[in-house]
């Protein structure tokens, strides 16, 4: 990178020359001082504990066929139906309630973007560091294999595995990690690549430490910070991915009504003038993953106080 | 002087030959795996045939599509059939998958063609106006636009898009491609006033990812290259400032655009899948969806090859566009 006018943030050059103290601590202190990140966090919180606590803090089971009311179809935020409820957000066409089927969408949003990305992270994490430490064909045969397929947009190709695999939440969450192992493995490779250089892996090597050793117990911990924030980034494009195929109709079955369901069900009402079925369910999304950015972008900054784009 | 940017000899016919081998290579492949796919997920009778078809049907096509031999016989069988450009039926329409795919390719290549159009015209100011007043509330709000472009799902975008402009406005029709008109004997939405008024609100959804893209590439690009020896001693030499801009700093942050917007055909044909079905645009991308959705498998094996060699394509095209573009690279250490 050519010179840049800013210089390192006086943080960063301050962390530097100071004894070092807990990494976690560090980055938590670093997260607060930007605004923007703690809003981001903020609402990050708050999103997944509704989503997690849905069942409790929700005014209907929206997925209880005996607690919603047909009358009840189609109500705009605020009215109040059949029964004398007044619903927050409106119903959908069936009378549900939306801020509780908000909430139960959310919630499997979230569980189905962090269990793929996590699964697609261990993946490529270890693909990555095997290729980054054992070189030579290994390497060409993994690497060639993430250019392939990192060559090809992720729509398509998990558009391609649901319409052989059908819709479904495993397979779904399996094409989510098929499409992300990839991105996962080139940043570990290339993290471990540069951290074989340094001096701590080569003391310990002259330590006599074992090969397995030194690869997950030196290596892997100084590998994660950039990988972490990739992490976070893509659990939001997972998010999204998992939404825009389920809108398609290829993703979650009607039984698991994600965000991408739902507004994709009030996709018809949208043209009659009926939006709150569609929009409250995007608006969600899009916090949702406007919360994840906000973190992930900062903690891009703490993590790596040499990337100043 | 615009006649040093060109290489002296052309391109050296080694590379090109190399790279077309590379690609074929990578074709081949491909290929493989569609057919290591359909036969590992199922039976392959199931797959390409249709399961309306009697008994004697099956029993013909069994024998033949070669689905009675041996694994690697039934590849060669499935790859000669791909090179005589036969995909098999589609059970929906019972016609060559091929042919109903490249009938509803130009419309899909219209909206991509008119989706970059808009990227990179609005895209390239705005970025090298974000890049050289870098600090101010215009560069800020143009960067947190292409942060919320980014964020904001595209299918989403599409459903925003409709309620605002169609809906609540009337400005724009909700769905359909509108008149074709002819030009050159191209066929395009293109070319009538009505085919534009069509396919303003889908190509602006399929643009605004990669608007934001092309800004922020763009930026980062102005902000690199202005700090450059060159860029100051053309300053210093007195040029104009639009000169400096248009023609120095423009060429130089070319190179990255170019390739994005050659990768970013591919993502535009891919993401055309979403536009498309919200837009009902008769295109590719909603032939795919309403076959997945309709078991029609051949045609998704058809879409899935011609993709493929769709991309492989670009990704030549942008390979050899990049080194005429910047003939510091050298053409024989290429790698892909």
């Amino acid at each position: 990178m050519s010179a840049v006018e800013a210089p390192p943030p006086a943080a960063a050059t301050a962390a530097r020359a100071q004894p070092p103290e807990r990494p976690a601590k560090r980055v938590l202190r670093d997260l607060a001082r930007s605004p923007l990140a703690m809003i981001g966090l903020a609402m990050l919180v708050v999103i997944v504990a509704a989503a997690l606590l849905a069942p409790w803090i929700t005014p209907q089971n929206p997925y209880d066929l005996r607690s919603l009311n047909i009358m009840d179809s189609r109500l705009a935020p605020g009215e109040v139906g059949f029964s004398g409820v007044s619903y927050v957000l409106g119903t959908d066409g069936q009378g549900r309630d939306m801020f509780s089927a908000i909430l139960y969408g959310l919630r499997i949003s979230v569980m189905v973007g962090v269990v793929a990305c996590t699964t697609a992270l261990l993946l490529g994490l270890s693909l990555g560091l095997v290729a980054a430490w054992f070189g030579g064909r290994t390497d060409t045969i993994i690497m060639r294999l993430v250019d392939l397929h990192l060559s090809f947009p992720p729509i398509l190709v998990a558009l391609v595995l649901l319409a052989i695999l059908g819709r479904g939440l495993e397979n779904i969450i399996f094409a989510l990690v098929i499409v992300q192992w990839a991105t996962f493995a080139r940043m570990a490779r290339a993290t471990a690549l540069s951290e074989r250089q340094r001096e701590y892996v080569e003391a310990a090597q002259s330590l006599g430490l074992s090969r397995v050793r030194i690869l997950f117990g030196h290596l892997l911990p100084n590998c994660l910070p950039p990988l972490m924030v990739l992490y976070t980034v893509e659990i939001a494009s997972a998010i999204a991915l998992e939404a825009t195929l389920s809108f398609l109709g290829v993703g979650l079955p009607a039984t698991q009504p994600s965000l991408g369901l739902l507004i994709a069900n009030g996709f018809q009402f949208v043209l009659s003038g009926q939006y709150w079925i569609s929009v409250f369910p995007g608006i969600a999304l899009l916090l949702l993953i406007v919360a994840i950015n906000l973190v992930g972008d900062r903690l891009r900054d703490v993590l790596n106080p040499r990337n100043i784009t | 002087m615009g006649s040093a940017v060109l290489p002296s000899g052309g391109w050296p016919l080694v590379y090109v030959i190399r790279r077309l081998l590379q690609a074929l290579f990578l074709a081949l492949v491909m290929s493989f795996l569609v057919f290591a796919g359909i036969f590992a997920v199922g039976n392959p009778v199931d797959i390409l045939i249709d399961p309306d078809a009697t008994q004697a049907e099956r029993a013909r096509l069994i024998v033949q599509l070669g689905l009675d031999r041996p694994f690697h016989q039934q590849y060669f069988i499935f790859l000669g059939n791909l090179l005589q450009g036969d995909f098999g039926n589609s059970f929906v329409f019972n016609r060559p998958a091929l042919g109903l795919i490249l009938e509803r390719m130009p419309a899909t290549l219209e909206l991509a063609f008119a989706a970059i159009v808009i990227a990179v015209v609005l895209g390239i100011p705005l970025g090298i106006y974000a890049g050289l007043r870098h600090g101010t509330i215009g560069s800020q709000t143009i960067m947190a636009g292409s942060i919320l472009g980014f964020s904001v799902p595209n299918f989403w975008q599409a459903i925003m898009l409709i309620m605002v402009f169609s809906v609540m406005l009337g400005w724009f029709p909700v769905s359909g491609r509108g008149e074709v008109g002819e030009f050159l004997g191209i066929r395009s939405s293109l070319f009538t006033l009505n085919g534009l008024h069509h396919i303003a609100l889908p190509a602006i959804n399929l643009a605004i990812g990669h608007l934001a893209l092309v800004i922020r590439l763009a930026r980062s690009g102005t902000r690199e290259i202005q700090t450059q020896d060159f860029i100051r001693f053309a300053r210093a030499k007195g040029l104009s400032e639009p000169r400096i801009v248009l023609v120095h700093l423009l060429r130089n942050i070319l190179i990255p655009i170019v390739t994005l917007v050659g990768m970013s055909f591919g993502g535009l044909i891919a993401f055309a899948v979403v536009t498309e079905t919200i837009f009902a645009w008769p295109g590719m991308g909603k032939l795919i969806i309403d076959s997945i959705r309709m078991l029609d498998r051949p045609v998704v094996v058809a879409y899935l090859i011609v993709i493929v060699v769709i991309f492989i394509i670009l990704n030549l095209v942008v390979d050899l566009l990049y080194s005429l573009i910047d003939p510091r690279i050298r053409l024989d250490g290429a790698q892909r």
